[in-house]
């Protein structure tokens, strides 16, 4: 590999420079999921943008009431190993347990992964079941785009040659939600998804009545998707054994997986009806989990 | 166009003169013949390429040089001070964890940063923190009973 490797200091200088190289350009965050891409000559960038000098790019914060921001820089394992997101969504912190492993986690970022818009990429399903949104920055303009409507195939998203993902912002979860992510991967944690579920759940305070849900599978569609028939099969409704299993047989039918090395599509069809019934379970019975 | 970085590579400032694409495993045996460092995979899947780079696991085939400019990196040739070997790198020995030894470097250098940061992990915890690293050669189990037995060393000598 070949490039000129720049290091602004600041958003503008990033900002600046990415406008001005436009496609000739690439952001470099950790670089776990780029270097991998070019020595695999899957692009060859003449410039490498190394954002990591621009600390307000990692901060995270709260503002109090319903909203955690956090930067696009910071790393998995600052996701991982922050108490604060493990008291206000711990559905993000399992979700960060369960990228690569300690050692790409110290260096991966969470902008990255959802830049690289693999449809496996594990920092999605948990972030779009959140309602999570993304700020996209460049030089002219801002904007804010759901994370839902983020992804548009595999590889590719909303994003403009001169945009850079600043900040992720998530509604912080109402009491009485729980959350969580289950990856199913042939080298555990290690591997890209084979099928990766999120579910987010309200349930009543009585234990039973599902109030909101959210299912968002990954690794079996061109992009993380919403099974949103599968949701309105329990949204609304006392939650039992009948009704998980015909959620979970949905989720199965709105997936649209393909076979590759990892799996067969038949597989990835069945492991997303068995997982979906796996999480919906865990959360139903679990009650002292929380989201 | 080649740029100047410093790092502080087991205890010793190195300058070193990189072309912006090298990475740190490039850079710590091309440049700095630390051979320990193994290139397997070239793409952060082996882990025979991890080193530490301030206190953390790092895959140095995927750290870009530049980005570890001012950083202390740690190499398994700087855990053997006055040819005293680490504890964790004797307990690989007597536990017959090492066979071909390009894992080893890897599997050292992680399993250090996990018991610097927790001195008494659980079986679990190896693992989880062994996870981005393959061996080829051991079956994993005798590795897992070196470290096992490295942080029982680690705490004798620590409470001594």
């Amino acid at each position: 590999m070949r490039f000129e490797l720049l290091r602004p200091q600041t958003l503008t200088e990033a900002l600046t420079l990415l406008d001005k190289y436009r496609e000739r350009g690439k952001i470099i965050a950790g670089g776990t999921d780029l270097l991998v891409n070019i020595k695999d000559r899957l692009i060859n960038p003449d410039y490498v943008i190394d954002i990591d000098n621009i600390p307000a790019l990692s901060d995270m914060h709260y503002d109090g009431e319903q909203l955690l921001t956090i930067g696009a820089g910071a790393t998995i394992r600052t996701l991982e190993r922050s108490d604060d997101v493990a008291k206000k969504c711990p559905v993000i912190t399992q979700a960060a347990g369960q990228l690569g492993s300690i050692a790409i986690r110290n260096v991966a970022t969470v902008g990255g992964n959802l830049c690289s818009a693999i449809p496996s990429a594990d920092m999605a399903p948990a972030l779009i079941g959140l309602g999570s949104r993304v700020k996209l920055t460049s030089l002219q303009q801002q904007r804010i785009v759901a994370l839902e409507d983020f992804f548009t195939g595999p590889h590719t998203t909303v994003m403009r040659p001169d945009e850079l993902l600043t900040e992720i912002e998530i509604p912080l979860p109402k009491p009485g939600t729980k959350g969580i992510y289950l990856k199913h991967a042939i080298r555990g944690t290690m591997d890209c998804a084979i099928v990766g579920v999120a579910v987010i759940i309200s349930i009543s305070a009585s234990g039973n009545n599902c109030q909101d849900i959210r299912i968002v599978l990954g690794a079996v569609a061109p992009t993380p998707i919403r099974a949103r028939n599968a949701e309105a099969i329990v949204r609304g409704q006392d939650i039992d054994g009948f009704l998980v299993n015909k959620c979970a047989e949905m989720a199965a039918h709105e997936a649209t997986p393909i076979s590759d090395a990892r799996a067969s599509a038949e597989y990835r069809r069945e492991m997303t009806k068995i997982f979906t019934r796996q999480a919906l379970r865990a959360l139903w019975q679990d009650m002292s989990v929380d989201s | 166009m080649k740029q100047m970085i410093e790092l502080n590579v087991n205890g010793v400032k190195e300058e070193v003169l990189i072309e912006p694409w090298w990475t740190l495993a490039e850079v710590l045996r091309d440049q700095l013949n630390l051979m320990s460092v193994k290139v397997g995979c070239n793409k952060g899947d082996c882990g025979s390429c991890t080193v530490l780079v301030n206190g953390e696991a790092v895959k140095s085939c995927l750290l870009l040089a530049a980005k570890a400019n001012g950083k202390d990196i740690v190499t398994v040739e700087g855990l053997s001070m006055d040819d005293k070997l680490d504890p964790l790198q004797e307990a690989f020995i007597e536990h017959f964890a090492v066979q071909c030894g390009f894992c080893t470097p890897g599997m050292i250098l992680c399993a250090k940063a996990l018991l610097n940061e927790n001195p008494d992990p659980t079986e679990q915890e190896i693992r989880e923190a062994l996870r981005g690293n393959l061996c080829r050669c051991t079956g994993y189990v005798k590795i897992i009973e070196a470290v096992l037995a490295a942080k029982g060393r680690l705490n004798i000598r620590s409470s001594r």
